[in-house]
């Protein structure tokens, strides 16, 4: 296996982009990326498209033929792929395309991820989500994703004495990042009172500890270590990808506070890695509900079970804290276009490593990592990264 | 979505039928055809077992914003309910008020309707959850 890098990021702004369709915007990402990597789009080999539910959000399937089209490299005849894996899509988009370049098959390679999720109402927006859960014997019932992750909160706060406050502040750390990220959908802090004070979606979750809905893409482009540098001054090293899956229901789960697919990932990309949690400078996590980082941020092993409430509301998941967590804003503030969340976390973890983070630059940043999660955890896709 | 969909797991639905494992005597609900613990010794030998329907709350939540089909009746409540085999099973509950439910609260399985198909579709039944 080759050593990969990442040699060019890109993205548009996310949030409601009623101007613009997935084709504008898969487009935009893919051409920035392009333009930062310094290549030309003659010389990518390969497309991945992460993405969720374009046929239910857009009737349209097929994008990879779509994004390779309206990208402009319909007449090179490139082969192009859409990967699906619910919210996990864009994180395994690419590990796809880093596969594909580790392996020799490709050289240069580009991974985007695009979602477009205003052109259907608000109110179809949480059938979709729950596509990512089991339909049959989940969602029937009226199991919505909020419902399941505020079960998953309940029985955090049972265990562990997790309070509704250290729940709360993740989205308030979030908004916070988010204010200093020009891309991010919402760029404005909020306070604790806010957070407890907002409508209740599904009970102890509020409107204010659940992801936005979203459009948005994100794209890379990756190349082998060894030619990096030739197209790249600041080329990122993908030191590490793994995927891990589990039980598509949560019900099946042995616990309801802990995901075992996070562990498995982050085991076995830690051990590729050669590093361990305490290594981790910077992360992006997939907060898709305040509860997820919680128990991501205890999974991924920066702190014990039961203590990532209390580490998150003393500040020790800050900028500059013990572990930076969700520089970007993360899902909550950056937004949730759900198949480009996975591609627009390895951005960022990019540009902090780059040390491109503008405000919300962690100091001295040299490994960086990305958990990208499917609905309750059925798919978690773990990549570390470290600058050369 | 097409009615068979919805027939096919009728059985199951209306009387709790999962399977055990005559391998390792493992319950699981709903039914399926390979045990995520014997795979390979457990083919053919995954037989339908009825619940009794009696179980605990192991977690639940109240769901303010619901699917469109479920939009008369919120505030519901959500939960997953331990059976009395071990394995876990998502539904609402009812017959209860929201702030009486608690964690480790009995309940027994009731048939109930679930929603239709749109406005005059066919309706769906299936297992919901009241106190004991």
């Amino acid at each position: 296996m080759r050593d990969v890098a990442i040699i060019g990021v890109g993205d548009t702004k996310f949030g409601e982009l009623w101007e613009h369709s997935i084709r504008d915007i898969g487009m935009q990402a893919g051409l920035s990326a392009v333009i930062d990597a310094n290549i030309a789009g003659e010389q990518i080999e390969a497309l991945y498209i992460g993405n969720m539910a374009a046929g239910s959000l857009i009737d349209q399937e097929h994008l990879g033929a779509l994004v390779s089209d309206y990208s402009g490299l319909s007449a090179l005849h490139i082969p192009a792929v859409r990967i699906e894996a619910a919210g996990a899509s864009g994180g395994m988009a690419l590990r796809e395309g880093y596969i594909a370049v580790a392996s020799g098959m490709h050289d240069i390679v580009m991974v985007a991820g695009a979602e477009k999720m205003t052109d259907v109402t608000d109110e179809e927006i949480p059938t979709v989500q729950m596509a990512g859960g089991d339909q049959q014997w989940e969602g029937i019932s009226g199991a919505t994703m909020a419902s399941l992750f505020a079960m998953m909160a309940r029985r955090h706060m049972h265990e562990y004495g997790t309070t509704r406050e250290h729940i709360a502040s993740v989205p308030v750390k979030n908004h916070k990042n988010g204010a200093m990220n020009p891309n991010a959908q919402y760029q404005k802090g909020i306070t604790m009172d806010t957070v407890l004070k907002s409508p209740m979606v599904a009970d102890p979750l509020g409107v204010f500890d659940c992801a936005p809905i979203s459009d948005g893409a994100a794209a890379v482009i990756l190349a082998p270590l060894d030619i990096a540098k030739k197209y790249s001054e600041q080329p990122i090293k993908i030191v590490a990808s793994a995927a891990a899956t589990d039980t598509l229901a949560l019900q099946h789960r042995e616990s309801l506070t802990r995901i075992d697919s996070i562990k498995v990932a982050s085991r076995k990309a830690f051990k590729t890695a050669g590093i361990t949690p305490k290594e981790i400078d910077v992360a992006e996590v997939h907060d898709s509900y305040s509860i997820a980082e919680i128990i991501s941020i205890e999974d991924l092993g920066f702190f014990e079970k039961g203590k990532g409430g209390p580490a998150t509301l003393e500040g020790m998941t800050e900028i500059n804290g013990v572990v930076s967590v969700n520089t970007s804003g993360g899902l909550k503030a950056r937004g949730d276009p759900m198949g480009a969340t996975g591609v627009a976390q390895a951005v960022e973890i990019a540009r902090q490593l780059r040390g491109k983070g503008e405000k919300r630059q962690v100091d001295n940043a040299e490994y960086g990592l990305s958990l990208n999660m499917g609905g309750t955890g059925g798919t978690s896709v773990v990549h570390i990264y470290r600058r050369l | 979505m097409s009615n068979p969909r919805y027939w096919r797991e009728n059985p199951s639905r209306y009387n709790l039928i999962g399977r055990r494992c005559e391998n390792c005597k493992g319950v699981f609900f709903p039914p399926r055809e390979i045990c995520p613990k014997c795979r390979r010794k457990s083919l053919g030998k995954m037989k339908a077992y009825k619940l009794t329907g009696k179980g605990k709350v192991y977690s639940f939540t109240i769901v303010h914003d619901p699917m469109p089909d479920f939009t008369l009746m919120k505030p519901y409540i959500m939960a997953m309910i331990e059976m009395e085999e071990g394995v876990r099973l998502t539904g609402q509950i009812v017959d209860c008020e929201p702030e009486k439910i608690s964690i480790g609260m009995h309940v027994e399985a009731t048939l109930r309707k679930l929603g239709q198909e749109g406005g005059s579709g066919i309706i769906r039944y299936g297992y919901k959850f009241r106190p004991v």
